[in-house]
């Protein structure tokens, strides 16, 4: 009977690397696997240690190793160094909170928290800190405290890492840690500090009590954090001349968190982070690490305006340092500073402006998103210049958003009709297929208003067409165009450049050849059929238009069959109605009387609303009341039509993606809607645009709408449309908000505004979020 | 900052070593050390160390062969991570004179028991560089054995 020994970890290491195909290695695992096997099965105690190395390794190129982890357990409480060692790394990798497993080790935990070897104290504390599950953090906790006031250093760093986990994990347990913090920042040792100062920090951000409790601490941080500037070379601690950069930045952090919102703290802080923010060496990424940090602090605490124009300058210089890290975190400041720094922010405009050719892709991303947050009536001109380049040559993943983001800007602050409807004409053939949907009810909207234009705009859409049917916004607004303006193509009546010479025929060859073509979408087709009969009442070939309807009457395209087969039934059983029907669309509101609020239904969808006809309005009656009357009694198929030809944009938003918007706050006269869509591309992050309406007799000005989401989201807040919610719902303050979600959404929102003289200011947490927000 | 994970990866995508600070299954460590991998081996040298992933930050640096890859959270610090991952290499780099992949890889446990007395729970638990190394120096004595077993 040959016992053999099992072969050293470096041994076996060598020889899977010489194998070289994964058949060849995955063979050598197995035989290797099954040797460790029966050794286990023969609890051989010399070489467990060396099997369950080698085990790690194995588990580590991606192999099973699940059968090793209750050997991990046996090394652990061993009393071999070398044993626990290993064990406790073995626990670390193969056992996780959610097995049973893991709890057998609580026990061996318990005593090597109290073993006589620091070293071994400190394997538990590591274990317990990095895997700890809450179970074990509970019946641990009171060795940690315990841990937390011993004077040996090496073990009160490592107690107070894990005092954070325990916390993490068990919130409950933070008031029993108290005590122990009374003295920890009176430590020299700065490993002790540094993790005290963590301990400190976690406390603050998950008890306002805890927060409050510590500002007295204020004036100490900053000593400490003004020695360690004004020291002079400490070996030991020294990173490109700067003593400690990592303690720096946790004190920076927890200053943050305790001068938030208080005058008296922020006002002893001021001074230490001016001198840090003029100090600091930035030749190297350290000294920018710690500008950056100062920089988010002056900009969250209630710092004097010198200060935080300091800051902004500090952002503006990281702009144009040739480390692209550091001009990433400039822009990701930046644009959380936007709204509240928004005249600092714009003097660095230009620089902004110039990361749009930057060569990486969230530098360009950021650059874009400030770019639009920088727009203004004064800059839109050279502004849109830059972004419609941008938008020319960007990675088609921006497209979509720099196209909306366009519109947006070219809607609040085109300098005249003209330079509007040419940008959007600009948009539309550039990047016309990356567009969203709802810009094309939003655009005819836009078009519709601009009655001056009309004969321009139909005009340049159709030379478009002309050019290129591909792209399906496009295509679907300049069909929308011709249908309600053909008359004004074909009579050449174009003032603002050439009017074109064109038929009606070859108008309706253009239409018609959208309804053959495979590259037209359904919707489109829809939008062309109902621009061809539109005509019916502006062109005189309505024999050629009736010929069209009535074949498509028998299309497979259900949704064109039934509208042909409507079209065909105005034609021939309300002929007197079609002239009025297809009548000039009148200009669109777009404020809160038409608003979402009054046509939402709980099941998404939004309809103007109809009554189901019970006769057709007697013949014989004027023009004008026939026209109410159709307008209020209108049949299935027309109110389909008028939903097609009365888009509101918000409207359209429930539509296409059927999630029912809500009533996230109702108060005091204020009432705050939530309508949402999804992001194209990132079908990940929901936006969520809020409507604020105000039903009291006076105005409700400064409002602000902050939103706080918990940890693991993301968020963005964009401009709002105003700062006044108008009084007696005569107008909303729209404001659009961009959460990153893969989980259910809850949200924390603040209010503040004047009314009738006062400053108002609420909190309240939203938790009604419809499911579909956010799966 | 509290650090999530901490992935090296050589560039081929071999793992070389991971640290897991959240808890999560064998199989979801398995799917985020993929998809993290190959994400970060198709970008080109000159973008950023910074990238947004899921809701996540991910900093990451290669040194050398190998990619140095951690996860932190939205409020944390970037480019101070940054020299948190400096500072372990440094520390790898004394601690076996000279470091290189190789020496990852074939002493891949005492690589975790050094980054054990850098960063624990995720945070840095010590920030002289002397206080760590002397620290694996004594745990080191007390294993002597370890010679002898391995």
């Amino acid at each position: 009977w040959v016992c053999h020994t099992p072969i050293r970890l470096r041994e076996l290491i060598r020889t899977i690397r010489t194998a070289r195909t994964q058949a060849e290695e995955r063979e050598m695992i197995q035989k290797e696997c099954a040797a460790i096997r029966s050794s286990f099965r023969e609890e051989d105690n010399t070489y467990r240690c060396r099997n369950v190395a080698k085990l790690l390794y194995m588990h580590m190129l991606g192999y099973p190793a699940h059968f090793g982890q209750l050997e991990c357990l046996k090394l652990i409480a061993s009393q071999k160094f070398t044993d626990k060692r290993i064990g406790y790394l073995g626990a670390m990798l193969l056992l996780d909170e959610r097995q049973d497993v893991h709890l057998l080790m609580t026990n061996c935990i318990k005593n090597d928290l109290n073993h006589s070897t620091q070293y071994v104290q400190g394997l538990a504390l590591c274990t317990l800190g990095c895997m700890g599950s809450s179970e074990m953090c509970r019946d641990l906790a009171g060795e940690v405290e315990k841990l937390l006031k011993t004077s040996n250093s090496y073990l009160r760093k490592k107690a107070a890492l894990c005092a954070v986990h325990v916390i993490r994990k068990v919130p409950e347990l933070m008031e029993m840690f108290l005590p122990a913090t009374k003295n920890l920042l009176s430590e020299k040792n700065h490993g002790v500090l540094h993790t005290s100062v963590v301990l400190l920090t976690e406390m603050c951000e998950r008890s306002p009590d805890m927060l409050a409790h510590f500002r007295k601490l204020v004036p100490q941080l900053v000593r400490i954090l003004k020695n360690l500037i004004m020291s002079g070379y400490s070996p030991e601690h020294d990173v490109s001349g700067i003593s400690d950069p990592f303690l720096q930045v946790r004190i920076l952090r927890l200053l943050r968190i305790l001068g938030k919102g208080d005058d008296d703290s922020s006002e002893a802080m001021n001074d230490i982070l001016a001198q840090v923010a003029t100090n600091t060496e930035t030749s190297k990424n350290v000294g920018n690490a710690i500008l950056y940090e100062t920089v988010l602090t002056i900009m969250d605490i209630k710092s004097e305006s010198g200060l935080r124009v300091l800051a902004i300058n500090i952002l503006g210089r990281f702009l144009l340092n040739n480390d692209k890290n550091i001009r990433y975190v400039a822009l990701t400041s930046l644009l959380k500073t936007v709204q509240t720094d928004h005249n600092a922010v714009q003097r660095h405009r230009s620089t902004i402006v110039d990361c749009l050719k930057d060569l990486d892709v969230s530098i360009k991303r950021r650059a874009m998103e400030l770019s639009f947050a920088l727009v203004n009536g004064n800059n839109i001109r050279g502004m849109m210049k830059e972004l419609l380049y941008f938008l020319d040559s960007c990675d088609p993943e921006f497209k979509a958003d720099c196209a909306s983001g366009v519109f947006l800007a070219a809607e609040k602050y085109a300098p005249s009709k003209r330079w509007h409807i040419d940008t959007i004409m600009r948009v539309l053939t550039t990047a016309g297929s990356y567009v969203r949907d709802d810009s094309v009810p939003n655009l005819i909207q836009l078009i519709t208003n601009s009655v001056e234009m009309h004969a321009y705009t139909v005009q340049r859409l159709y030379k478009a067409l002309l050019d290129d049917i591909s792209q399906q916004p496009l295509v679907q607004v300049a069909s929308w165009c011709i249908g309600e303006y053909g008359d004004l193509l074909i009579s050449g009546q174009c003032e603002e450049e050439e009017p074109i010479q064109v038929t009606e025929d070859e108008v309706l060859d253009v239409l018609e050849g959208l309804l053959v073509s495979n590259l037209s979408s359904p919707v489109t087709r829809g939008y062309s059929l109902t621009a061809i009969m539109k005509l019916s009442t502006r062109f005189s070939s309505v024999n050629r238009i009736k010929k069209v309807v009535s074949i498509y009457g028998s299309s497979i395209d259900v949704e064109l069959q039934q509208r042909a087969v409507e079209y065909n039934a105005l034609f021939k059983k309300y002929d007197h109605m079609r002239p009025a029907l297809l009548e000039r669309m009148p200009i669109m509101e777009k404020t809160a009387s038409n608003g979402p609020t009054e046509i939402v239904q709980t099941n998404g969808e939004a309809e103007p609303s109809v009554v189901e006809p019970k006769h057709p309005p007697p013949v014989g009656q004027p023009a004008s009341q026939v026209k109410n009357t159709v307008f209020g009694l209108v049949s299935r198929c027309l109110s389909l039509m008028a939903f097609y030809l009365f888009d509101l944009s918000k409207t359209v938003n429930f539509l296409s993606i059927g999630i029912p918007p809500m009533t996230a706050y109702n108060k005091n006269g204020l009432k705050i809607d939530f309508t949402f869509e999804r992001a194209n591309p990132n079908p990940n992050v929901a936006v969520i645009t809020i409507h604020a309406s105000n039903s009291t007799e006076a105005d409700m000005t400064d409002f602000v709408f902050q939103a706080a989401v918990p940890k693991t989201f993301q968020l963005q807040l964009l401009s709002p449309s105003s700062n006044v919610v108008p009084a007696l719902n005569q107008g909303t303050v729209t404001q659009v908000i961009r959460v990153l979600n893969q989980q259910k959404l809850r949200m924390r929102i603040k209010l503040t505004y004047i009314h009738k003289g006062s400053a108002v200011q609420d909190l309240a947490e939203v938790n009604n979020f419809p499911p579909q927000s956010w799966q | 900052m509290f650090m999530q994970f901490m992935l090296l990866f050589s560039r081929q995508g071999k793992l070389r070593l991971q640290k897991w600070y959240v808890p999560l299954s064998d199989k979801e460590r398995k799917k985020i050390s993929r998809d993290l991998v190959q994400t970060i081996l198709a970008r080109k040298p000159k973008m950023c160390s910074f990238l947004e992933w899921r809701d996540l930050k991910i900093v990451y640096k290669r040194y050398a062969s190998l990619y140095f890859c951690c996860a932190v959270e939205d409020q944390d610090n970037e480019l101070i991570t940054l020299e948190i991952i400096h500072r372990y290499v440094e520390l790898l780099d004394k601690y076996f004179g000279s470091v290189c992949e190789l020496d990852i890889i074939f002493n891949f446990e005492k690589a975790y028991f050094i980054l054990d007395e850098f960063l624990l729970g995720g945070e840095a638990q010590e920030t002289s560089k002397k206080n760590v190394l002397k620290a694996i120096e004594q745990a080191d004595l007390l294993s002597m054995e370890l010679y002898l077993v391995f």
